[in-house]
């Protein structure tokens, strides 16, 4: 079983209108090779579910969102997302906003083939004023407690970047914090995976390579060969973010056509050579908190 | 020593005691001031405390401000955001955090401001505020008292609920304790109302009725206690030595 595909296939796979999950969490392991090439691809209309990062920026940039189901969006050390933010501003995009639990809670539930999952969370705030497609559900035991019902969050398909995958499609995420992906790959009706490294099965480290191994294979569609795959976010324990970079894309929310010309349209490969290379992105320090 | 004591180690201290009866549960002091705070919590009133590295890991002692050398954090377990998600909806944390807006009803506000289908401000989103303040104690940290912080009427966007909404929450919404720069502040005034507890140096109850958008209850005009010599020390040599505090109040 041969899963390996380039980027240009995995974008062939997508269709304009699909509900996108992408995996990471505000600037960290996010699959930004994958991204860039949605942006520069014809697809439209797209429903994106995210922990939001640069991931929803550079689609917000590229007017590729219909719509954001959300909790935030961050690059971490520069809190406010200035693309989306712009986006917003300017009633460019429809949103669901979510606490960030409900958005867990939404994809648990289409992981486990539920239509929602029940929450008090949500219950006091706006969140529910703004979606009142969010409906109630009562407990049915003694307490008859009125609960929320967290829809299923079902995805079309899932974006996610990991350190290693043989061609197979066993992946392993390294860094300590595997966030939200797992869920984001079992909410997914495909997934599509971009790795740091495509190694031999043998080479995934046998028993002690499994624990990083934080979703099974069957849930694989197809695995990209992408070094370098998140910059300009971080992928630990490889690289950091990048914060010179960031601090660049978040200024160019202004006037995006120089940075657009400087990074965008460009195969991968380019886009590592224009941020500086691969020794550099390596040489990242990962960051500290 | 104390001839020099700054607002920052005064709102520090006062911060820190916000964790004092929580026994063993995670604090979490989101920016510089909660931050230090939840530390000298630790360090101080509550040594059961867990804390974060600021990252994916609990870790002994609180984390200094500013770089360190990680490789001296004595890890002792593991803290990933899906297990903080675990651990709050479980109750077993007091957060302190600073919203952009808070209104009469302890309702805050980190979404966006104005209109929401296309708002002045976007700020962050409701991120985890809507479960926070549902389903764990929290305190709040205000570097700017303000009736733009202090709004009147409810806050734009509510992503945490406040007192009218208290019995959704299964008896777990509380707000401990509210520092700004001006004092500090609880909401045990009469049907929940937020009520003057101290002044710090300085500071006059008109500061705080000019820049609160909303009544508030004055309980008592006593001034903010200093931090004892201890927690001097603990501040500026084991939680914070850069100074980064500093930077909150360009002090």
């Amino acid at each position: 079983m041969d899963k390996i595909l380039t980027h240009e296939a995995v974008i062939n796979d997508l269709s304009s209108g699909m509900t996108i999950g992408i995996g990471g969490w505000g600037a960290r392991r996010k699959p930004m090779s994958l991204i860039r090439a949605i942006c520069q691809s014809d697809l439209k209309d797209l429903t994106l579910i995210s922990y939001g990062g640069p991931d929803v920026g550079l689609l917000c940039a590229h007017k590729k969102v219909k719509k954001l189901i959300f909790g935030f969006v961050s690059l971490d050390m520069i809190p406010l997302e200035a693309h989306f933010r712009q986006s917003r501003q300017n009633s460019e995009i429809e949103v669901m906003e979510l606490d960030e639990g409900m958005v867990q809670w939404g994809l648990r539930a289409a992981a486990m083939d539920l239509p929602f999952l029940p929450t008090r969370v949500g219950l006091g705030t706006d969140v529910l004023t703004h979606n009142p497609e969010l409906k109630f559900v009562t407990s049915p035991y003694s307490d008859e407690e009125n609960l929320v019902a967290m829809p299923a969050l079902n995805l079309d398909v899932a974006l996610l970047h990991v350190n290693k995958s043989d061609e197979k499609g066993n992946t392993q995420i390294i860094g300590p914090d595997p966030f939200f992906d797992e869920l984001f790959a079992r909410a997914a009706r495909k997934t599509f995976i971009s790795s740091e490294e495509v190694v031999s099965t043998q080479e995934l480290g046998g028993k002690e390579g499994a624990i990083f191994n934080r979703f099974e294979r069957s849930l694989v569609t197809g695995v990209v060969h992408s070094a370098f795959g998140a910059h300009p976010t971080s992928c630990a324990p490889n690289y950091g973010f990048d914060m010179k970079h960031l601090k660049e894309y978040s200024d160019a929310a202004k006037s995006f056509e120089e940075y657009s010309s400087k990074y965008m349209n460009k195969t991968h490969e380019e886009y590592i050579d224009s941020v500086g290379g691969s020794e550099a992105i390596k040489n990242i320090p990962l960051p500290q908190f | 020593m104390s001839d020099s004591i700054s607002l920052a180690e005064i709102c520090i201290s006062a911060a820190s005691k916000a964790w004092k009866d929580d026994g063993e549960i995670l604090a979490t002091g989101i920016g510089l001031i909660p931050r230090i705070a939840a530390g000298l919590a630790k360090l101080t009133q509550n040594p059961d405390l867990m804390m974060t590295d600021g990252e994916t890991y609990l870790i002994s002692k609180p984390a200094p401000m500013g770089k360190r050398d990680a490789s001296n954090d004595q890890v002792e377990g593991y803290m990933s955001y899906s297990r903080v998600f675990d651990n709050l909806w479980g109750g077993k944390r007091h957060a302190m955090v600073t919203p952009t807006q808070i209104d009469c009803f302890g309702q805050t506000n980190i979404s966006a401001i104005g209109e929401y289908n296309s708002p002045k401000v976007q700020l962050l989103g409701v991120r985890g505020f809507p479960g926070n303040f549902i389903n764990h104690k929290n305190s709040i940290f205000i570097p700017n008292h303000s009736v733009k912080t202090f709004v009147n009427g409810e806050v734009d966007m509510v992503s945490g609920m406040g007192y009218k909404n208290k019995q959704l929450s299964n008896g777990k919404f509380e707000i401990k304790v509210v520092v700004t720069n001006l004092g500090v502040f609880d909401f045990n005034g009469t049907d929940n109302s937020m009520q003057l507890l101290s002044l710090h140096p300085g500071a006059s109850v008109d500061d705080v009725k000019l820049n609160t958008g909303f009544e508030l209850s004055i309980s008592s005009e006593t001034v903010t206690p200093m931090p004892s010599e201890e927690e001097l020390i603990l501040i500026r040599e084991v939680l914070d030595p850069q100074g980064i505090r500093n930077s909150i109040f360009g002090e």
